[in-house]
């Protein structure tokens, strides 16, 4: 399946990226399981995305634990916990 | 609200608005409000300059002295905003403090979500 995935703030600046459409292996059912893809990557993926760093992560705009689910066509955002205005 | 440093706002288009109506929305069915307005800037800010509005408006005092401290506090902590400050001696992301949300815990809150 298809998603958009985004990147915000210090997120989105170590990994020079902010949007991108990813086609998600099957099995990879979780924003948790889409986040180990990413890291998959290596090198600043694993590091930015690392189980030890806190990321948040939002589906179709609405923050959610690393257990919920992504469906096709779904926008996930990957960002640091928010430091509000 | 002022700041001493130039810093740039950063926020989730979309997501942040949505998480202001829904607080919005939160406290009118909190108090007796008959109407609330928030304005918050984002983008690159100058120090003093003016950030955010909330204004609410209410046959009682007591109830829009509350909603608009919570819809403050809510915007202070839980808003999906990310301040990166500039300094001379660079610029720096502003990490998440714990301690930050103690005035919105008030209001129990829940960690790491936008809604209420």
């Amino acid at each position: 399946m298809k998603v958009t995935v985004r990147f915000f703030a210090s997120v989105k600046e170590q990994l020079g990226r902010e949007l991108e459409e990813i086609e998600v292996p099957a099995g990879i059912s979780t924003v948790g399981g889409l986040r180990a893809h990413l890291r998959a990557r290596g090198g600043r993926w694993a590091e930015v995305l690392a189980e030890t760093r806190r990321v948040t992560a939002a589906v179709n705009q609405d923050m959610v634990k690393p257990g919920a689910a992504i469906k096709p066509g779904d926008e996930v955002a990957f960002f640091p916990p928010v430091t509000g205005g | 609200m002022v700041r001493e440093v130039a810093m740039t706002l950063e926020h989730y288009p979309g997501m942040t608005e949505n998480s202001i109506r829904k607080i919005a929305e939160e406290a009118r069915s909190r108090w007796q409000v008959i109407d609330c307005t928030v304005i918050h800037r984002y983008g690159d800010l100058q120090p003093n300059d003016q950030i955010v509005l909330v204004a609410v408006a209410s046959a009682h005092r007591g109830d829009a002295f509350a909603a608009c401290e919570f819809i403050m506090d809510y915007l202070k902590t839980r808003a999906p905003f990310w301040k990166k400050e500039h300094a001379s001696g660079g610029s720096r992301w502003v990490e998440a403090k714990s301690s930050d949300d103690d005035a919105a815990e008030r209001w129990r809150l829940r960690q790491g979500s936008t809604k209420p």
